[in-house]
């Protein structure tokens, strides 16, 4: 109470002084009420002033009053000076911003546990083996060896089974109305072990998880509810169909869950033993998630896992290892099982994005200090401005500590106003970020408020931005010596030595963030101008289904008259494009030899699908529409040098080998041109390519529900034939439905989004930080020439050329540039390694790499050095010497 | 010649807790003149410093204080005693009592 109305007097100083004044008066009436004289009575009551603030100092937080009055009178320094004041606040505002803004995604993607119960002792099970000298983790599990591991430790941890989350197509009414949705199949048991309750009907459990297909139910997230039923309260029991199956819509989950990958909302929650694969012990399609008993120590539990996932690989090898070589079987049964802490959730996202982000941190965080520097070295020149004014609040005893005070207060205002502006930024700057690295036709959907967590990290950036700018030049107006700085005479170098220290630090964080963007921008250049092997140009891929399976002569059909239509040149099929996903691999055996442990990737495509991607044919020839499998090949010149020493295997037989020693005998027809199967960046992989006609064992051939269309259009934009395809595909044969349609170049653009968003935002990391730098080698250079114009003058008075000048004021400033350069260099080189794993065919060491951004500062300098310079020369002796 | 406020050093709190315990809601002139008349003119306060006092005790929370209208139309700051301030004069008191114990056994002995 005491402690509020202490503070309350700070704010209503005026009227306190009046009630004191008041009350003192009284006294002095009641005096000579009393029969004194007037003028005794005020010489025996003293000085009312002095009483008047010993009062006040009793009856007001004396500390929140100075610092109310240090916080205006640095507001007021900061009117005085505006155009300064501007662009250090804009300068830090930038920063700040920009270091928020990649606090809410660092916190959104990695940091933020998920909505769940006992999130804290939420762990991941992943692998971790070497193939072919490579060392890979992966956290695909099938359900078979799931189920065994969860049997195996249920004791010490209740194991989850969760699927990708993956966009469906689904109907709640007919198939013309298709539409999409986030659809994650989870085990039944995932509801209650999260704790997650439901908002209607009810959620899936234990009983939902019994038998294959027989569970067709599904729980809607209550974000999915409520935008896309506008929060319907009768959903409970509507149905809808997915893939040739009707699911009925038991409840909706309350709260914010929606799913276990940050970036990914699920819209659809169905069971497991909904999934295709569930049966399957060689389908690894669903990541295994475990909520640990506590008490439980880990370090055992990972080794259990480990025991019983060797065991079942083992078991399941046993038929295989006739098809397999001894070390490609050692190196798969002995990898190692993870178990690693995933409060805030597993996703793809996650583990792809968790370098950028740490690197672009980073960046941003140099960015910020650059901006501190920039700020230290103008509160540094405007303290050295205020040098007599300091002496002279020394000289009437202010204390150095009040001094300090009095900085850090003016330090204070700046970084909360920056604070301010930049949360605006970053609140904008966020959403934006995510909508570039999203591929178009999967946007990653991130939950990003603007909670306590940005809020206190934006306070604290504040406060440390506070501390960094304002600490140095307030200690130094602390020392400031009255005697000395009254007289007019301080010595100038101290502060020119501070002023050029911080300089050479910018120029060290400023070259470290050109070096970074220079390899980013490299790696995204190279990257993107790698060759494909195939021509992606009006190619469009279109995603075709049938409600039922369709005779192959059906598709082909459709192909054909397609081929003829107006504006199509070339149609060919596949089973998934190039790039676009899709992994199927095994060993080839040639001359029934045991395979030689390299793998070979599959494709199943029609005639004319090498012709629709303008692939070029080697040797042999395309498929003919009586090609079928077992039977006719394409190869690729990966596959020739792979397993026939480089020759031409045209017209030679060779097998799949298929888990359990399981053959089918091909021979090669025709050999192809190299093409990239998966990723850019992985080397050319030997492929073989199979017909779509599978002949089965009743001499039928095989049916199809779904394909790929590639569709090379005359158009130079492509998507213009896109509204004709969906049209026309289900007109010509009224069972087909196009479900999707990507342009290749689209497929082919989202391997490099990674490198584009990173090379983007380290451009722009280093245009601010150039910005920055000039500005603040400008505003140094500036403030020197100002301090030596009497030298200055004298100088050009006894005949000094104009070089000699520009000698004079910048030499210090390339000082600190070449050492500034040098050690960004170092630092630069050292923390490459951290960051190897992003660089595509481009090394630190690279002299462009090392050139380019020492050119980019140096031709910044000189341009925030001209204006300094000019300025110096055109300094008149005689008015100048008149002046003094 | 009366004693210098020196003499009452760190008893100017017991006076005035004093005085308010005996005759409640006193203005600061009257409290000083009570002070005065009762010791018999011995103990002067220096007139300024009790207001500073008084503040300092109202935020100690030993006493209150209200603005009350005079007769002339003016105001005047009356203070009271509150129930900490009457546990704060029995400390001083004993305080006190005990100081000037000691000074007279010395006085005595030495």
């Amino acid at each position: 109470m005491s402690l509020w109305r202490k503070i309350r007097n700070v704010f209503q100083g005026e009227q306190l002084n009046d009630e004191i004044d008041e009350e003192l008066q009284s006294h002095l009436d009641e005096a000579v009420e009393h029969g004194r004289d007037a003028g005794e009575a005020r010489r025996a009551f003293g000085s009312p002033l002095r009483h008047r603030e010993a009062s006040r100092d009793a009856r007001l937080a004396t500390w929140l009053d100075s610092f109310r009055s240090d916080t205006i009178f640095g507001l007021r320094q900061l009117r005085k000076n505006k155009i300064t004041s501007i662009g250090a606040i804009l300068s830090l505002a930038l920063a700040v911003g920009s270091c928020m803004a990649a606090f809410r995604l660092i916190d959104a993607v990695l940091l933020r546990p998920l909505p769940v119960a006992n999130a804290d002792r939420l762990y991941e099970v992943s692998r971790h083996g070497v193939f072919n000298n490579q060392s890979f983790t992966y956290d695909a599990w099938s359900y078979p060896l799931f189920q065994t591991m969860r049997a195996a430790v249920k004791d010490q941890t209740e194991l989850i089974a969760v699927s990708n989350a993956d966009p469906e197509d689904l109907t709640y009414k007919s198939d013309q109305e298709m539409e999409r949705a986030q659809v994650q199949y989870v085990c039944g048991w995932m509801f209650p072990t999260f704790g997650l309750r439901s908002k209607l009907g009810r959620l899936l459990s234990e009983n939902d998880n019994l038998q294959p297909g027989a569970h067709p139910q599904a729980v809607l997230s209550q974000g999915y509810w409520e935008h896309r039923f506008g929060e319907d309260p009768k959903i409970v029991g509507r149905t809808f169909r997915m893939g040739d199956r009707v699911y009925e819509i038991v409840g909706v989950v309350d709260g914010k869950f929606t799913g276990t990958e940050p970036g990914t909302m699920v819209d659809i929650f169905v069971p497991v033993m909904m999934h295709p694969g569930v049966s399957a012990n060689d389908w690894s399609w669903l990541r295994t998630l475990g909520i640990v008993k506590p008490g439980t120590a880990v370090e055992p539990l990972r080794a259990k896992l480990e025991t019983v996932s060797r065991a079942f690989e083992e078991q399941r090898m046993n038929g295989a290892t006739a098809g397999m070589p001894k070390e490609q079987l050692d190196a798969f049964l002995n990898q190692q099982v993870l178990l690693e802490p995933a409060a805030s959730g597993a996703s793809e996202l996650r583990t792809d994005t968790r370098r950028p982000l740490t690197i672009l941190s980073v960046l941003v965080v140099l960015v910020l200090l650059i901006a501190c520097a920039n700020v230290a070295n103008l509160m540094t020149a405007q303290a050295s401005a205020r040098a007599r004014e300091l002496a002279l609040r020394v000289s009437i005893g202010g204390g150095r500590w009040r001094l300090v005070q009095l900085v850090l207060a003016q330090s204070a205002c700046l970084a909360l106003l920056a604070a301010g502006l930049g949360g605006l930024f970053a609140w904008w700057a966020a959403p934006f970020v995510v909508g570039m690295i999203n591929p178009p036709d999967n946007p990653a959907r991130l939950f990003l408020p603007a909670d306590w967590r940005v809020l206190g990290f934006g306070m604290a950036i504040a406060l440390a931005v506070t501390l960094l700018f304002g600490l140095l030049p307030a200690l130094r107006a602390s020392t400031v010596n009255p005697v000395t700085a009254l007289k007019g005479g301080e010595d100038p170098h101290a502060r020119r030595r501070l002023m050029h220290g911080l300089i050479g630090l910018q120029m060290a964080f400023c070259f470290l963030v050109l070096f970074v963007a220079g390899l980013f921008v490299t790696t995204f250049e190279r990257l993107s101008h790698e060759s494909t092997g195939f021509s992606a140009d009006r190619v469009l891929v279109v995603d075709t289904v049938t409600k039922r399976l369709q005779p192959l002569a059906y598709w082909n059909q459709l192909l054909e008259q397609l081929r003829h239509r107006q504006g199509i040149e070339a149609v060919g099929m596949s089973d998934a494009p190039l790039l676009g996903g899709g992994n199927w691999n095994n060993f080839i055996s040639v001359d029934s030899l045991p395979p030689n442990g390299i793998i070979a990737y599959m494709r199943r495509v029609s005639p004319g699908w090498i012709d629709t991607l303008q692939i070029p044919l080697v040797d042999g020839r395309d498929f003919l529409p009586e090609d079928s499998q077992p039977g006719s090949a394409l190869v690729n010149q990966a596959f020739a040098n792979a397993y026939f020493n480089g020759k031409s295997p045209v017209g030679r037989p060779f097998d799949i080998v298929f888990s359990g020693n399981f053959r089918l005998h091909f021979q090669a027809v025709g050999m192809i041109g190299n093409v990239r199967y998966q990723d850019l960046r992985q080397p050319l992989l030997p492929q073989v390519y199979i017909p779509f006609r599978i002949t089965r064992e009743s001499g039928e051939p095989q049916e199809v529900a779904a394909a790929n269309l590639l569709v090379r259009t005359t158009n130079r934009n492509p998507l213009v034939a896109s509204q004709f395809l969906r049209d026309e595909i289900p007109r010509l044969r009224p069972e087909f439905r196009v479900s999707r349609i990507r342009t290749q170049l689209e497929i082919n653009q989202s391997h490099t989004v990674r490198e584009r968003l990173l090379a983007t935002l380290a451009v722009f990391f280093s245009v601010v930080a150039l910005l920055l730098a000039g500005v603040g080698l400008y505003g140094v250079l500036h403030y020197y020439v100002l301090q030596r114009t009497r030298e200055i003058g004298i100088r050009i008075t006894v005949g000094a050329g104009v070089a000699n000048i520009a000698r004079i004021v910048t030499v210090d400033a390339f000082i600190a540039l070449v050492a500034g350069s040098a050690a960004g260099l170092a630092l630069g080189i050292a923390s490459a390694r951290f960051m190897a794993a992003l660089f595509y065919q481009v090394k630190p060491t690279d002299p462009p790499m090392l050139i380019l951004p020492a050119l980019m500062l140096t031709v910044t300098s000189v341009l925030a050095c001209i204006p300094a310079v000019i300025r110096a020369s055109r300094v008149d002796p005689a008015s100048m010497l008149r002046v003094e | 010649m009366p004693p210098k406020t020196d003499a009452l050093q760190g008893s100017l709190d017991l006076l005035v807790l004093k005085i308010l315990s005996r005759r409640s809601r006193l203005h600061g002139y009257a409290i000083m003149s009570a002070i005065q008349s009762i010791s018999d003119e011995v103990l002067r306060v220096e007139e300024g410093s009790l207001y500073p006092a008084l503040h300092r005790m109202e935020e100690s929370g030993w006493i209150r204080a209200e603005w009350v209208n005079k007769e002339n139309g003016r105001r005047a700051r009356v203070y009271e005693l509150t129930a900490a301030g009457k546990k704060q004069l029995g400390m001083e008191e004993s305080r006190w009592k005990a100081v000037a114990a000691a000074v007279n056994r010395v006085l005595r002995e030495a």
